[in-house]
């Protein structure tokens, strides 16, 4: 490639990020990376969490400065102070957050991502040529539509129409499959597979998922603690070959063998139908009976009611009609009714939905029992040595990285907060589990520890309620596999049963 | 009725003509909070914007003789309180609220300190416009006396509503009030945004300020604001951030406002103090009517600091 010269006015271009380090302070985010996206290719960037490919985008896309290295557009050296540059250079993203305006319209969304919106919106003419643009592009959305009430599946389409209404040639996509079905993220990536062979765009996305790795990208750069671990074409590399590369020489905790038949009905949901904050139906009369020694996971892409149903069961929302008995008893979410049916929760977000931030990581492993001997004298005297005691065994025993029992838990990584609720959750004998996205952000090593622990749950007789967006994550784990749309429980099958695209049609609601 | 005794109807006719007067300084604080509150931050300061607006707005008019430089004045002192708050608010770790109601001190303690002088002399009044010239009823024609400025604020809730949908500055105000980080991925400066939007609700919650001193009650003392702008920022929320909503619900609260008197002077005077309290019985009917514990409002913009 020639040195200055300028990225070509239409079709694709290449974009490498040459001997680029980043430092945050003391911390070093990137160390000498090289990443080289060929023009026209579907380039995929792998990595554990904090292996740096955020920030590695962020310097391409001009939200950070890197402190060293350079970025190479189109065959020409860059300096891109600003996202804005970026975009000039043809340059788009889209988030792994939406950046849609929930409250407006696919329509107001697309025109005002512009660069030139006009002073006065003329909607009827805008709407034509939007129409217009959306029949040149492989997917559709609904223009008209508020876009808090299209599926999450169809927002990412809108995210990355927007991208091409906005006439971006080099897009980059981080974890662009998290909200869709499988088959839907193989229609979207498809496409614009399509669309990078036509030599139209260039792609790089940031992912975890070896699956689409294998079946849409060219190449692979894979990065470990922000250096650079490996890069090659995908056809020469197995994603065993990959995985390696991406953990390093780290050992991962061995799940335990699934052992024992499930038992008894132990947690019984009938009729349950709960509200949304917007006061819609969510969660629509759904009746199931899980038993003792069974995974049950429930699949679904998210905002189908999961969250509400878990919210129910671990007393954040109230039901609106229906019935949980758990051995038979009625359940209303008492801290009492928890202690004495043995029922854990590991909900999503756990430093929001789990824990107090600015408590010690002592104080939030105690909460179960914080007020009962030997934390409590009489109820109400506590004893601060047996929390610290108490928080020492665990962290030790769940691999906790904190400094002390006394920092405050919002200071610990995403992994170890979860470790810390799976200290308090599952230290003691469980009888009902509710997890939900359990594993969501979180490393490999953290990864398998937590569905060990889940594993072990199980064999010990404790009926557990999964709930995931990760297919293979439930595929791997539950005995039994529900699916849950639009607030119902459209399929249900044994795992080992259970046809994959099926599954995918059901989750999509067909 | 050939007499020009109207009964009864007496009643409706004093609230509607009170609704209209009452209702000019509601109408204006709550469009300009509305603006405000549609970028994604609250203004609680309104209040004190209103006091200052009354002042110098009677101020100006005294010294120029001109009673609109008198409005324009309150506008501009308006949009300054405006610019302060917003100011004080792009700093980190600032709580919007807080200041708005440090604001909504220091603006009426402001007033007052500079308005001494102004308490004795009379100032230029605005004009109304006769609708009621066809009849000869005195209390029609009375009702129907009708200042310019409501007129203005009735034209300006549907402009506000069309521009908030077809105008680009509707939509990044819009934009920067559902969510910050979709503006800021857009290349948008969301606090330069807040601070215009915020001195554009101080100009109009001024300009409802003169109204107070320069037509009705029209005169400048220190009784003079009853709490109108700090009733208007509930207002927004109960009118769900919708401008013509706010028309309607200013309105509303004028006509309960004026109940008081016009059931006085047709000789109803037990518990005038209490249909004195109409207005803010009514808020707190329609916000327990309207409120659920399971709900989220609908239509709040999801950046303010009272729905996050």
């Amino acid at each position: 490639m020639i040195i200055g010269e300028t990225p070509p006015p239409s079709g694709a271009f290449g974009v490498d990020a040459i001997a680029m380090t980043m430092r945050f302070g003391d911390f070093l985010a990137l160390d000498n990376v090289e990443l080289k996206v060929r023009p026209g290719s579907f380039h995929a960037l792998l990595g554990e969490n904090g292996a740096g490919k955020s920030t590695l985008v962020k310097c391409i896309m001009g939200y950070y400065h890197a402190t060293e290295g350079d970025i190479i557009v189109g065959g020409r050296e860059q300096a891109i102070a600003n996202p804005k540059d970026a975009h000039a250079l043809g340059l788009g993203m889209v988030y792994q957050h939406f950046t849609l305006v929930p409250a407006m319209t696919v329509a107001e969304n697309l025109v005002l991502a512009r660069d030139d919106v006009p002073a006065v919106v003329n909607w009827p003419k805008e709407m034509k040529e939007l129409e217009a643009f959306l029949g040149r592009m492989p997917f559709k959305v609904p223009l008209g539509a508020k876009v808090s009430d299209i599926s999450a599946g169809e927002r990412q389409k809108c995210e990355i129409l927007k991208q091409l209404y906005l006439k971006r040639r080099f897009l980059i996509l981080d974890e662009p499959t998290s909200v869709l079905t499988p088959a839907e993220a193989d229609e979207v990536l498809g496409m614009l597979r399509e669309m990078v062979v036509r030599g139209e765009l260039t792609i790089l996305m940031i992912t975890h998922k070896f699956r689409e790795v294998m079946a849409f990208a060219d190449d692979v750069t894979i990065l470990r603690r922000g250096k650079l671990a490996g890069a090659g074409k995908v056809s020469e590399l197995t994603p065993d070959e990959m995985a390696r590369t991406m953990i390093g020489a780290e050992e991962l905790t061995v799940q335990p063998p699934r052992t024992g038949k499930p038992g008894q009905a132990r947690l019984e949901l009938q009729k349950l139908r709960a509200l949304d904050d917007a006061g819609a139906v969510a969660v629509h009369d759904i009746s199931l009976t899980f038993r003792a020694g069974e995974i049950v996971g429930i699949a679904g892409v998210s905002g189908n009611g999961q969250r509400q149903l878990v919210e129910v069961l671990a007393g954040q929302r109230e039901a609106e009609s229906g019935e949980i008995r758990i051995a038979g008893d009625p359940y209303r979410a008492s801290r009492e009714e928890m202690r004495r049916h043995k029922m854990s929760l590991l909900p999503e977000e756990p430093l929001k939905n789990a824990c107090v931030g600015g408590m010690s990581v002592a104080d939030n492993i105690a909460f179960r029992d914080f007020d009962r001997e030997p934390f409590a004298r009489g109820g109400w005297w506590l004893n601060p040595r047996a929390f610290r005691d108490e928080a020492r065994t665990k962290i030790a025993r769940y691999k906790i990285k904190t400094r002390t029992p006394d920092t405050p838990i919002s200071a610990l990584s995403g992994g170890n907060v979860q470790r810390a609720v799976l200290a308090r959750e599952l230290g003691d004998e469980v009888e009902v589990l509710i997890a939900a996205n359990p594993c969501f952000g979180l490393d490999f090593a953290a990864v398998a520890q937590i569905h060990a622990e889940i594993m072990a749950a199980r064999n010990r007789g404790a009926a557990v309620l999964l709930v995931s967006e990760d297919l293979d994550e439930l595929l791997e784990l539950s005995d039994r596999l529900v699916v849950m749309f639009h607030g119902e429980f459209v399929y249900e099958a044994r795992t080992s049963e259970a046809d994959l695209t099926v599954v995918g049609r059901h989750m999509a609601g067909h | 009725m050939a007499d020009g005794s109207i009964g009864l109807w007496t009643v409706p006719l004093a609230v509607l003509g009170g609704a209209i007067r009452v209702s000019t300084p509601f109408l204006f604080v709550s469009l300009g909070e509305c603006i405000t509150e549609r970028s994604g931050r609250i203004n609680l300061g309104l209040e004190g914007t209103l006091v200052m607006g009354a002042m110098s707005a009677y101020g100006i008019s005294y010294l120029s003789g001109s009673p609109w430089l008198g409005v324009l004045a309150a506008g501009i002192t308006g949009a300054l309180l405006g610019a302060l708050h917003a100011g004080i608010c792009s700093l980190p770790r600032v709580n919007d609220v807080a200041v708005g109601i440090a604001l909504m001190l220091f603006g009426t303690g402001l007033a007052f300190y500079l308005g001494k002088p102004l308490i004795e002399p009379t100032a230029p009044r605005l004009p109304a416009i006769d609708f009621g010239w066809w009849s000869d009823i005195p209390q029609v024609r009375a009702a129907l006396r009708i200042n310019v400025l409501f007129l203005i604020g009735v034209v300006l809730a549907p402009i506000l509503y069309w521009a908030f949908r077809t105008t680009r500055w509707g939509l990044l105000i819009r934009t920067a009030g559902e969510s910050a980080d979709a503006a800021r991925a857009m290349g948008h400066s969301v606090l330069l945004i807040r601070l215009r939007a915020t001195m554009v609700g101080g100009f109009l919650a001024g300009i409802g300020g003169s109204f107070l001193s320069l037509f009705y009650p029209g005169s400048w003392n220190e009784g003079l604001s009853s709490g109108q702008g700090i009733t208007a920022v509930a207002l927004v929320i109960f009118a769900r951030w919708d401008p013509l909503l706010c028309l309607w619900a200013s309105l509303a609260f004028g006509g309960a406002a004026a109940l008081g008197p016009a059931l006085q002077s047709v000789g109803v005077t037990s518990g005038y103090h209490l249909f004195n309290a109409a207005p803010y019985i009514l808020t707190l009917a329609i916000m327990i009517i309207t409120c659920s514990p399971k709900r989220t409002l609908t239509g709040a913009p999801a950046e303010l600091s009272i729905t996050r």
